[in-house]
């Protein structure tokens, strides 16, 4: 019975990881592009050319209900399939599905190249030509691919070069120049503003200007450089499409392919995903400010959470009498795990942002408002939210630990003249510190995975930055964050494009799952290594 | 190694006793755990640099009357201390009495071995750290020393800073004692030291507690009564919360002047 409920469970876990991670891992393998020769009503043919996403058996009767002619005399039931087309911006869908009745022919063109592009999606066609400012390069049809890759290299890095300098040093003038102006303000809002700091301020604000527009200027060259070159497709109509390779990101041929070299574009785009930004309204690129939100916003709810709850244990445990007003404490603090976490998020965007928020930017940034500085959501509410949320299950875990700590050794060092104070902490509590680490544990893995609470306090779909970056005090813990968890909710059901999305909330579902399972074993590891140091307690 | 003085005076609770050889005077001692009393109205002196034994059945009361000695009872919500325990002529109930320096005057070392989970060294310097000291070479130093009073340096200087509980039980109880004496008190409390150890460990530490008794005054509370006649100048002998008979051991053990002693030590009951 109990070995089966295991079994039982271990099987879910295990079937549970495996299915998303297949779906999800599968999405950035390079799946084969057909070309489709397809009969259209009237009888003609036309050409499809995509990848085939998902396959459905739906029986012939139903489509004949579903008033789909031409049908009679078919088996019983007829496969379906979903082609994703991509050309976002040429068709009217850029996902079909097609009943494999009107399919009739299908090929696998070596040459067919898929085009992974910053706009709009994937393009998928043939390589016609290259151009360089607008006109040919003349090579050899069989060099096109050998062209393109050093041509989309000089612009990658033209467009990495814009990049470093959007967030390296443009980043920092924005930044020292929004400081210059609340100065002023602050300057005003104190009655401390005259002519001179104005001048002053002024020449400051004048330089850092100059040196924007130099930069802009090197900016707009980098820009008007990686537009030299663009490549001329043909696409499944027959269309001849220029695309600018400064918007490619990734061209490859699948059909083209060998095993090994699938593989190592499937870890690539798998690297890409985890560390690139999102795009196309996160439908597209990578989750990585999400990995980093998730993973920042759970390691300081740790520290957080980790100190109160820890102290607070032992004011219970070893200082409180055992009367009933402690017995009632208890009972509030393990109800409080059982609160549903949305009213933690209530709670924490009425009390954290409005009230503690509102009163730091008053008396801390009032040269910023109305714009609100901490007096809106962001990552440190979020933590703290979610740090009084896991609060109970320190407080339990470090608890039980501390009364596991045999009583001899409290003796044993209030005998050599130590007060209490300095037996809890040079004896008692590091001996708890595999429990408290448990009780992080479980806090971990339940803040990891709350998104609710979240949603009030600090999570948008789409943050500008990073909440650490180069600029001081390099923790910026007002900002807004992406969440992994969040992220899923809006991919899955917010997004414009679901046919697309769903892939993707299966791998970064998948990912949330190895962020926390990875979490996980970084604390069990800690707490492993504690218990080694303190194995005291087995006798 | 046994006083052999025999003056009648001396044989019941020691009271003979001048005031400079007296390291502890128990007077009217009774405690109460709630409302049930655990020791009735002990009075005794301690003599200074001796070797002081209580035996009793279970239940006794000696380790209750020992734990007085250092206060130890204070951590027990429920009990309540009347009458005085004088040391050095101040009564360690007073309120203006620091608990934690009182017992860096007297030490106390358990039934059961309790090193902390650190190592070696840092178990022997514990108390010291707690006194705030940090000069490397006097700690070195005290380490030392106090291994080597406790008969334990040969077996663990070259293993000083691995973990505790490496040792056996009756180096960890040796260890244990290394750390008592290394804040140098002047009472040292024994809870029945070798009732967790083999009789081999038994026997280092009882041939080590006839050392101690050079530099320190020792209380033992023990179960076995050849212990107690081994080790001790004067034994105690403790039933039901009342002090029976003090005495020095020999005269105890062979012309007990009271019937219930005489009962135990002839092992009528126990």
């Amino acid at each position: 019975m109990t070995g089966g409920a295991v079994s039982i469970s271990l099987i879910a876990v295990i079937g549970l990881f495996i299915l998303i991670g297949w779906r999800g891992l599968s999405f950035f393998w390079p799946g084969s592009v057909y070309e489709f020769d397809m009969l259209d009503k009237q009888g003609g043919h036309y050409t499809l050319i995509g990848e085939i996403y998902d396959v459905e058996t739906v029986s012939t009767e139903q489509l004949i209900d579903a008033g789909i002619s031409g049908l009679e005399g078919k088996p019983e039931t007829l496969e379906r399939y979903l082609i994703k087309i991509g050309n976002r911006e040429y068709v009217d869908l850029d996902f079909q599905w097609v009943l494999e009745t009107i399919i009739s022919a299908t090929s696998k063109p070596k040459d067919i190249v898929v085009f992974e592009r910053s706009k709009n999606g994937n393009f998928y066609g043939y390589i016609e030509d290259i151009l360089q400012q607008g006109r040919s390069v003349n090579v050899e049809q069989t060099s096109f691919k050998e062209q393109l890759q050093i041509r989309l290299a000089r612009a990658d890095a033209l467009k990495n070069q814009q990049l470093e300098l959007l967030n390296g040093e443009i980043s920092s003038i924005n930044f020292a120049l929004e400081k210059i102006r609340l100065k002023k303000r602050k300057l005003d809002l104190e009655g401390l503003l005259n002519e001179q700091n104005i001048l002053e301020l002024n020449a400051q604000n004048e330089k850092l200007t100059d040196k924007y527009l130099a930069l802009e200027e090197q900016l707009f060259s980098y820009r008007k450089q990686a537009q030299r070159d663009s490549v001329v497709v043909r696409d499944m109509t027959g269309r001849e499409v220029t695309l600018p390779l400064s918007e490619l990101i990734d061209f490859y041929l699948p059909n083209d392919m060998s095993f090994s070299a699938k593989v190592q574009h499937w870890l690539h785009q798998a690297g890409k995903f985890v560390s690139d930004d999102p795009r196309e309204a996160n439908t597209e690129g990578g989750v990585f400010p999400a990995i980093f939100g998730t993973v920042f916003m759970v390691m300081l709810m740790a520290v957080m959470v980790t100190p109160f709850g820890v102290v607070a244990a032992i004011y219970l445990h070893e200082y409180a009498g055992k009367n009933n007003l402690t017995k009632f404490i208890r009972i509030a603090v393990i109800n409080l795990a059982g609160v549903p976490s949305i009213v933690y998020g209530v709670f924490g965007l009425g009390f954290f942002v409005y009230i503690i928020g509102g009163s730091i930017d008053q008396l801390f940034y009032p040269e910023a408002l109305p714009a609100p500085t901490f007096g809106s959501p962001g990552v440190l509410w979020s933590a703290l939210t979610l740090a009084i949320l896991t609060l109970p299950v320190v407080i339990v875990s470090t608890e039980e630990g501390l009364s596991r700590i045999p009583s001899s050794l409290r003796e044993g060092s209030l005998a050599l003249g130590a007060t209490k104070s300095e037996t809890l902490w040079r004896i008692v509590v590091p001996m708890a510190s595999p429990a408290i680490m448990t009780g992080l544990i479980l806090a971990v893995a339940r803040a990891a995975g709350e998104v609710a609470p979240l949603m009030l306090v600090g999570v948008v779909k789409m943050a500008p930055a990073l909440p650490v970056d180069a600029n001081f005090p390099f923790l910026h813990l007002d900002r807004k964050f992406m969440h992994l968890g969040f992220h899923i909710y809006d991919v899955g059901f917010q997004s414009p494009n679901v046919e697309a999305a769903r892939p993707l909330v299966y791998a970064t579902s998948f990912l949330l799952v190895t962020v926390i399972i990875g979490l996980n074993l970084a604390a069990i590891a800690i707490r492993n290594n504690l218990r080694e140091k303190y194995r005291a307690l087995e006798h | 190694m046994i006083t052999l003085a025999t003056p009648a005076a001396d044989t019941q609770a020691l009271t003979g006793l001048s005031a400079a050889q007296t390291a502890l005077e128990i007077k009217k001692l009774d405690l109460y755990y709630a409302e049930k009393q655990a020791l009735y109205d002990v009075s005794m002196k301690i003599p200074k640099g001796k070797v002081t034994a209580f035996i009793g059945p279970s239940g006794c009361g000696k380790s209750t009357l020992l734990r007085c000695i250092n206060r130890m009872n204070d951590l027990v919500d429920s009990c309540r201390v009347e009458g005085r325990i004088e040391l050095q002529g101040i009564n360690i109930y007073d309120k203006s009495v620091d608990v934690a320096s009182l017992r860096r005057r007297i030490g106390m070392v358990f039934q059961s071995p309790n090193p902390f989970p650190k190592s070696i060294y840092e178990n022997v310097i514990y108390g010291l750290r707690l006194q705030g000291i940090k000069d490397r070479r006097t700690l070195d130093e005290a380490a030392e020393n106090s291994l080597r009073a406790a008969a334990l340096w040969n077996e663990v200087k070259d293993r000083l800073h691995d973990n505790a509980f490496g040792l056996s039980g009756g180096q960890q109880q040796r260890l244990v004692i290394a750390r008592a004496i290394a804040i140098g008190p002047e009472v040292l409390l024994l809870d029945e030291p070798t009732s967790a150890l083999d009789p081999i460990s038994t026997l280092t530490i009882e041939e080590l507690i006839s050392e101690l008794k050079k530099k320190f005054t020792v209380v033992i509370v023990t179960h076995n009564m050849q212990q107690a006649a081994r080790v001790s100048d004067q034994t105690a002998f403790m039933y039901m919360g009342k002090l029976i008979e003090y005495s020095d051991t020999n005269t105890l053990f062979t012309t007990p002047l009271q019937k219930q002693t005489e009962d135990y030590i002839t092992g009528r009951y126990g």
